[in-house]
């Protein structure tokens, strides 16, 4: 145990070393823990936000901000305990990193109850955007429902009258359902709920294909949207298909192939958003990194950004005047126009976007707008 | 073979040592990874009823652990809500007391071992170990999509439960109530292994057709020690619960039954502190290796094989010798 | 619910079956032959739906990938069988497990390390995408249907293998008798990597078919391991007969657990509400089966007592 913290310096000191930074613990004013999935399945999201993250932080050049990386191993208990660890032990200012809702849930309540600042950069859940909302914590990506409620208003901009919606069995499946139907005005011709990780989808097309819709609302994260996709794409079935963008980010679209082309998804951000912020984005990511970056870099960009024009105007050890500098947002994000709602949660455009292949890769653009600065539905509820 | 009785003292002491110097130096985290040490040790003091005494190998634990924690849960975020679990027939409140949080979570794991072993120890060897597995799968796609109590998002209990007269909330005393569980859990396992239940176990392990002959039927023996061996282990969920202030549906999971075999295996099947040194080695290599390299796994990997190769009889096996049996 | 689409549904559960039996056998054969379980198995799986990707993606031919896929799988199994399995054949359960275990931490990191996080791109030949027509106007993925003709191939396979060959009679031979066989000269261990190696080939082969209409990923091995362990327990450990009819109760089960149970609850529920309560049972649907044959025959429908 007294190795945990010569690995945690030695890490520290090779993170500093790699950002060509001579700091040192005792100078850095702002601590940043970050818990984040490095290892195990969906290891590539933490992998994109820790590098979109660590990006806007080595590009700032500011050696007053120390960020400890640590993998949750997509384990809520592992990341409670790495939580107790950096509050506790490194004595973190702010905190951000998890990607999943159900990990976030462990974490965040806790981390804010003992006044530290977490800034999320992937998960949303409806929990702490509503009645239990706190002034410490902010969502730099979107309200879970956000990217469901635009496919929604999508399908109904589309003019399709009968949808087949389809989510695992498990709340973020639920909300997304639910979110979809909010925004949508026809009917609902089928609504399915897989098995979480499940990989075969035969019967839900075999009843897709059976029933009257029009169009086909899916949500399935990961693994579950490739296997489905390619699936989907051999069964001759021809419904349009619209999704959030999660099953067609850039780590995943490669391993779709051809089945993806074509498909509508709803995304707060893409490549093609025309700032110069995104633009000088995309272009040194790829350079550093040596790959296209994701919705979920884009997030960890962001994230990090925020993060440093608070340092900016702000000092951490007054945390309500550091708190005031992150609402202002005041920060050029990579989706352009950015702002919190009441219940720090994004007031965002959200786009649909077409997968195209450019070249060999499988990537996306942008063909329309969903929401024009949409707010979430349960802020309303929050009170701080 | 006298060392190791001076052994277990080392690390049961040895545990004591680190909290107490951890707490001269102010390093509260590592209170709360001793204290994971202890309550994963008191889960493995649980399966090593089972699978030491018992040759139970089961691979459905976390269905016990999970139910503790949800014990804790449940009970728990009902009391934060003010709002009581049943109305009818009897008005029943939730609670933020930790006796009375122990004692539902040990009796509702019983009782689910009670079932779960009546059903399984129909069967024996690999079958027994897929039918617990199974059970540990219904449980746990249960609780996922369950939404009554957040499903996969799991349950946060904002402050800890209470103990009387002491203040949870401070690391150390925490700390001590788990130890003090572990400590009597582990005396419980070395008077039963010992008595004449532990011993008729021992025999109906090695031969069960002789055990009948003496009149004594195996499967009931093996029904009670299941059971047993479920409450420990529901215990130490609901500990587990409080100590992360959290539970969700990855407790049930078959990795986390995994888990548990691991840290009776590692440390020393039926070896009374098999689990205690298996689940401290356990998170000490997370720990380290998990410092050391995004792959640290490859590595845990190495030297489970080495130990299952070439340690038999675990890290205590190998420090210790050989067991004398005299049976 | 139409006739044709519930005849449709029962095709796709004999499917899904066919695709578990690919799984199982070899596993059922190993533990079968020397009494070993072997949670690695899925990684084996891994490693041939990695090695078909990684070969398609390269030569951009199937048949190669195939091919790769089970001389991939076969070099693992042989090296992991020589290095540390034969160790573990008269050791006990738990300590299978556990090594058998490390194993997987092994073979999954070490494939992260070499391929990177993302999921990998691995897709039907052309000449075998997209539906054909059935009588009775089903339309069915071409695809499925070779998979379905593969796993019964694979299937007569075994029996013949079994049944006719040599090597099929030292195998029934060493089940019933170790030592016998080993004192009238047969090369035991070479037969147990024999064995070992074709369990794991047969593992690849299936990762490989079964990664172009799924996700080809690390950690694909462990969802589909434990669906053939429930296979062969169920219809008895060691009996390939036993495997494929578990594997088709298996299959059958879970599909019409999933399409039927939302359907019967939404008779006296609300849509959505019925939707989810039947997908949960759906889910556990198979587990319940196997702990009610379990019960009623302890040691599977085809298991030696």
């Amino acid at each position: 145990m007294i190795k945990g913290d010569d690995d945690m310096n030695l890490k520290t000191l090779a993170m500093a070393g790699a950002l060509g930074i001579a700091a040192c613990a005792a100078q850095a004013e702002v601590k940043v823990g970050m818990i984040t999935t490095l290892s195990g399945g969906g290891a590539g999201l933490g992998i994109d936000v820790r590098d979109g993250f660590m990006l806007a932080i080595e590009q700032s050049g500011r050696s007053d901000i120390e960020v400890i990386i640590e993998d949750d191993q997509r384990k809520p208990d592992i990341a409670v305990q790495l939580a107790d660890k950096m509050i506790q032990s490194d004595k973190v200012d702010v905190m951000t990193g998890i990607i999943w809702s159900n990990l976030a849930m462990a974490v965040v309540p806790g981390a804010v109850a003992q006044g530290k600042f977490y800034l999320s950069p992937n998960a949303g859940p409806s929990a702490l955007a509503g009645k239990g909302c706190n002034k410490n914590y902010f969502n730099v990506a979107w309200q879970n429902d956000n990217l469901h409620e635009a496919a929604g208003a999508y399908a109904t901009d589309e003019t399709f009258l009968n949808a087949f919606i389809m989510a695992p069995n498990y709340p973020a499946g639920q909300d997304a359902l639910t979110g979809f139907k909010r925004y949508f005005d026809g009917n609902i011709a089928g609504e399915v709920y897989t098995q979480l990780g499940q990989t075969d989808y035969a019967a839900e097309i075999a009843q897709i294909r059976d029933s009257v819709a029009d169009h086909v609302f899916f949500f399935l994260p990961g693994g579950m949207g490739i296997s489905f996709l390619k699936q989907y794409a051999d069964s001759g079935v021809d419904k349009p298909l619209i999704g959030p963008a999660f099953s067609f980010d850039q780590g995943i679209l490669q391993a779709v192939g051809d089945a993806a082309l074509g498909v509508k998804n709803t995304s707060q951000w893409n490549k093609d958003i025309d700032n110069p912020a995104n633009a000088a984005f995309v272009a040194s990511f790829q350079e550093k990194y040596g790959r296209l970056p994701s919705l979920y870099a884009s997030q960890g960009f962001d994230t990090a950004n925020l993060l440093i024009s608070a340092v900016e105007t702000a000092d951490v050890n007054d945390p309500d005047a550091f708190r005031a500098a992150l609402e202002a947002a005041n920060f050029d994000s990579t989706r352009g126009d950015f702002a919190f709602g009441n219940n720090h949660h994004p007031i965002q455009n959200i786009y649909v976007r077409e997968v195209i292949k450019e070249g060999d890769v499988y990537t996306n653009k942008i063909v329309g707008t969903a929401l024009t600065n949409h707010a979430d539905a349960y802020a309303p509820e929050c009170k701080m | 073979m006298r060392r190791e009785p001076l052994l277990n003292a080392a690390v049961f002491l040895g545990l004591l040592a680190v909290v107490l110097w951890a707490r001269a130096t102010d390093e509260p985290f590592t209170i709360t990874l001793a204290t994971r040490v202890a309550i994963l040790a008191l889960a493995g003091v649980g399966l090593n009823l089972a699978l030491g005494l018992g040759g139970l190998v089961s691979l459905g634990h976390a269905v016990f652990f999970g139910i503790g924690g949800y014990a804790m849960g449940i009970l728990a975020s009902h009391a934060q809500s003010y709002s009581p679990l049943i109305e009818w027939p009897v008005l029943i409140e939730g609670t933020k007391s930790m006796p009375v949080i122990w004692l539902v979570a040990m009796a509702a794991s019983g009782l689910a071992a009670l079932g779960i072993g009546a059903l399984s120890l129909r069967t024996s060897g690999v079958y027994f170990i897929m039918i617990t597995l199974a059970f540990g799968q219904m449980f746990y796609y249960f609780a996922i999509s369950w939404p009554a109590y957040g499903g996969e998002d799991g349950l946060s209990i904002y402050v800890r439960n209470g103990f009387p007269g002491l203040n949870t909330l401070d690391p150390i005393q925490f700390f001590a109530i788990c130890y003090v569980i572990l400590g009597l859990a582990l005396w419980l396992f070395s008077r039963l292994s010992r008595s004449a239940f532990g011993l008729a176990l021992g025999a109906a392990r090695q031969n069960g057709e002789r055990v009948m002959a003496v009149g004594i039927a195996p499967y009931r023996l093996r029904l009670v020690a299941f059971a047993l061996s479920g409450v420990i282990t529901g215990l130490a969920g609901a500990l587990f619960a409080d100590l992360n202030r959290f539970v969700s549906p990855t407790m049930f999971s078959w990795q986390t039954s995994g888990e548990i075999m691991v840290f009776v295996i590692l440390g020393g099947v039926a070896r009374l502190f098999g689990p205690v040194v298996g689940a401290a080695v356990f998170i000490l290599l997370e720990h380290v290796l998990g410092g050391l390299s995004e792959f640290w796994h490859i590595y845990l990997g190495a030297v489970l094989l080495v130990v299952v190769l070439f340690a038999r009889g675990g890290i205590i096996g190998l420090i210790a010798g050989r067991e004398v049996r005299h049976d | 619910m139409s006739l044709i689409l519930f005849i449709e549904q029962m095709l796709n559960g004999v499917q899904f079956g066919v695709m578990l039996f690919l799984m199982a056998a070899g596993l059922t054969l190993i533990f079968g032959v020397m009494g070993l379980i072997n949670l690695a198995h899925g990684s084996l799986y891994m490693i041939g739906a990695f090695a078909a990707a990684w070969v398609a993606g390269m030569s951009g031919s199937f048949v190669l990938a195939l091919i790769a896929s089970l001389a991939a799988a076969a070099a693992a199994g042989a090296l992991i069988e020589l290095m540390v399995i034969r160790r573990l054949y008269d050791r006990d359960h738990l300590d299978q497990v556990l090594a058998t275990f490390a194993l997987i931490l092994i073979f999954s990191e070490g494939t992260r390390w070499l391929f990177g996080s993302f999921p990998l791109f691995l897709e039907i030949p052309p000449y075998l995408s997209g539906p054909v027509t059935l009588p009775g106007g089903i339309e069915y993925p071409l695809y499925r249907l070779a998979i379905i003709g593969v796993g019964l191939l694979v299937a007569a396979g075994l029996f013949a293998l079994i049944a006719r060959t040599r090597i099929g009679i030292q195998i029934r031979a060493g089940e019933a008798d170790r030592e016998m066989i080993a004192a009238l000269g047969v090369n035991i261990s070479a037969l147990y990597t024999i064995v070992f190696a074709l369990g794991a080939a047969l593992a690849g082969l299936a990762g490989a078919l079964i990664g172009a209409i799924q996700s080809v990923q690390v950690g694909m091995g462990e969802p589909v391991l434990i669906l053939a362990f429930v296979v062969i327990v169920i219809g008895g450990i060691g009996s390939i007969k036993g495997a494929l009819v578990g594997a088709i109760l298996v299959g059958l089960t879970d599909t019409l657990g999933r399409v039927l149970l939302p359907a019967v609850f939404a008779q006296f529920m609300a849509p959505q509400a019925a939707s989810s309560v039947g997908s949960s049972l759906a889910s556990m649907s198979i587990y319940i089966l196997m702990a009610g044959v379990l019960v009623m025959r302890p040691s599977g429908l085809f298991g030696k007592a």
